[in-house]
């Protein structure tokens, strides 16, 4: 198992490694000048090399990879002497647009997207379990078809479609949800809990349909198994055969694209945190983009990736837990 | 129908048993007024191809037909009518005192499970009162009586721990545990390889020497119930073609699909000649 995990942890590594490796060469390669751009408009050719040189960026790309990784780790410091900037471990990069470090400006933003992701899970997890037990129970009858229908809509509504509609019904027509104001949870938890409540259904909705479907065809599936007729066959009550026999099986899959839709969520959900106003990790990369705020939205890019990753490799190891089919090490 | 044997109590009493599925044109009937008896201890073999009715016999009888089919007739086990027991007493009755095995071991054990909960759970959910440890040690015994060495290590094994011989001996210890008066094993060496077969048709006959329960044996092939039963039915497209004791079956059959039947099974000392189909001819007669 210790063997596994390091065999896992080391992959992890290696793709990570790559991760950055493919975002450096893409923002090196492909990006305008940065240096042109923060020199302004009223810039000498000389002024721009005095940039480049602060920033490293005339220094080989190698040396630049090496700086940008090991800025990771140990920090970095950029240009020198007195206009000196310190970026304190883990260095993600320096927006000079901002004058902040990127870390930082992260680091603010992912409670934000922590919290919707956290809602929109739970909300779509539970909603598309149930869902998706009721069409299996009901198979075929009204239950079954209405929920499907339900699901269909879920699934063809795009995200900002849906936000802003439920934005323009549930608050401006019918008044039922404030509008939003920038509160904490502490000061007043249900204005904080209303406030977050329409983006959690719209992030939710469409994951919720796609789970019921997939727990519906998981379940009817399950319960087609030999293994269920052998467990009516020992006599036991339909609730063991249920919870024991159909639904272990059923749900297993689930927990497999629930580790990597959270993971996705966590790195930030750029139209919905863009059409609430929330400023999470999302809106930071839709902001980044327009300003073109290429330090930023490198870092975005590899938090996504980096979430991902994890996200697999925590998905893995429950996975481990829950079949004993792919534990290794417990061989005959 | 000769040797249509009618003594006192037998262990089962099947009468006019006819399962149907609905179907576009209306209802089906796969098994059509079927009759046969199985005496106490004594061992039965339904035989047929595929689709004569003879796994849906069996699964009639335990009262797990599928989803929309229809039963119909009679099946008296052991003194009470099964097919008006309500589901609860039903319940009581399946896997307690009539037990049942299936073809495929694999796809019929859970692979989430191991092999001794499976194995246990069966016998708690039947003995109330039982602890997890008692149902351990049970499990461990059944094990053993079906010659798993090492029961008290691999009781905590999974199924795809085991081979394919190995998982129908846990098939047959989680019946065996609950000590059951009729088991019903419904092509229990079709999936395994020759040797293997041998072993657990042994064992099939070691229990009922031991337990003295009644077996009915459903299988395709006339090979395995020979070793194993001494009444055979057989079975073509739901309905009975005959049935009678298993020597007479193979020494005089009275019907011409029965020795198209037997006419399949190679023998060592066969000539090799034409393979004989068992399609048009004899579709008039079952009709």
């Amino acid at each position: 198992m210790s063997r596994f995990l390091l065999n896992r942890l080391l992959g992890m590594v290696v793709v990570l490694f790559g991760v950055c490796l493919f975002t450096f060469v893409i923002f090196f390669v492909l990006s305008p000048d940065p240096a042109v751009q923060i020199c302004g408009k009223n810039c000498t050719p000389e002024a721009i090399d005095q940039i480049r040189e602060n920033l490293g960026l005339d220094q080989p790309f190698w040396t630049q990879f090496w700086t940008f990784i090991s800025g990771l780790f140990v920090g970095r410091t950029y240009g020198t002497g007195p206009n000196a900037i310190d970026c304190a471990a883990p260095c993600l990069g320096y927006s000079f647009q901002t004058s902040q470090p990127v870390t930082d400006m992260i680091m603010q933003r992912l409670p934000v997207s922590a919290t919707i992701a956290i809602g929109a899970a739970l909300l779509w997890l539970l909603s598309g379990v149930a869902g998706g037990l009721i069409s299996a129970v009901r198979e075929g009858r009204f239950a079954d078809r209405f929920i499907a229908g339900l699901t269909l809509t879920g699934m063809s509504i795009p995200n900002y479609v849906l936000a802003l509609s439920l934005q323009f019904v549930l608050v401006v027509t019918l008044g039922w949800l404030p509008f939003p104001q920038a509160v904490s949870f502490g000061n007043d938890p249900l204005q904080w809990f209303l406030n977050f409540l329409m983006p959690w259904i719209v992030l939710a909705i469409g994951a919720a349909a796609v789970y019921t479907r997939l727990t519906r065809a998981n379940v009817i599936e399950s319960l087609q198994e030999n293994y269920v007729r052998t467990a009516r066959a020992k006599g036991l009550s339909p609730g063991l055969v249920w919870r024991r026999h159909a639904l272990r099986p059923a749900l297993t899959p689930i927990v497999t694209i629930f580790g990597m839709d959270f993971a996705n969520l966590l790195g930030g959900a750029l139209i919905t945190e863009t059409v609430f106003g929330l400023n999470g990790v999302g809106k930071l990369a839709a902001d980044s983009i327009t300003k073109n705020d290429q330090p930023v939205i490198m870092a975005v890019t590899l938090l996504a990736a980096f979430l991902v990753v994890v996200g697999a490799m925590v998905v893995d190891l429950l996975y481990t837990a829950i079949d004993p089919r792919v534990r290794v090490g417990s061989a005959k | 129908m000769s040797t249509a044997t009618d003594t006192a109590a037998p262990l089962l009493r099947v009468r006019g048993l006819t399962v149907g599925f609905p179907t576009a044109a209306g209802t089906t009937d796969v098994v059509k007024s079927l009759d046969f008896d199985l005496e106490r201890g004594g061992a039965l073999g339904i035989v047929g191809e595929s689709g004569s009715g003879k796994s849906m016999t069996s699964l009639a009888i335990m009262g797990l037909l599928p989803k929309g089919a229809t039963r119909s007739g009679s099946i008296e086990f052991d003194g009470t009518e099964l097919t008006t027991l309500r589901e609860r007493a039903m319940r009581a009755v399946r896997g307690d005192r009539i037990a049942m095995i299936f073809q495929d071991p694999l796809s019929s054990l859970n692979p989430y499970y191991t092999v001794g909960t499976q194995i246990a759970e069966a016998y708690r959910s039947h003995r109330k009162g039982v602890t997890r440890r008692q149902a351990r040690t049970v499990a461990i015994e059944a094990m053993e009586r079906v010659h798993i060495h090492d029961a008290a290590r691999r009781v905590h094994h999974y199924p795809h721990q085991f081979s394919g011989g190995m998982r129908q001996r846990v098939m047959i210890a989680m019946m065996l545990s609950m000590e059951p008066e009729l088991i019903i094993a419904d092509e229990p060496t079709t999936a395994l390889d020759v040797t293997v077969q041998a072993q657990i048709l042994d064992l099939l006959a070691e229990i009922r020497a031991d337990t003295g329960a009644g077996l009915i044996l459903i299988t395709h092939d006339l090979a395995v119930v020979s070793e194993v039963t001494d009444h055979i039915v057989v079975m073509r497209e739901g309905d009975l073609v005959e049935q009678g004791s298993a020597e007479r079956i193979f020494t005089d059959p009275q019907e011409e699909y029965t020795r198209m039947l037997l006419d399949a099974v190679p023998r060592i000392d066969d000539e090799i000649g034409l393979l004989r189909t068992t399609a048009a001819p004899s579709a008039e007669e079952d009709r």
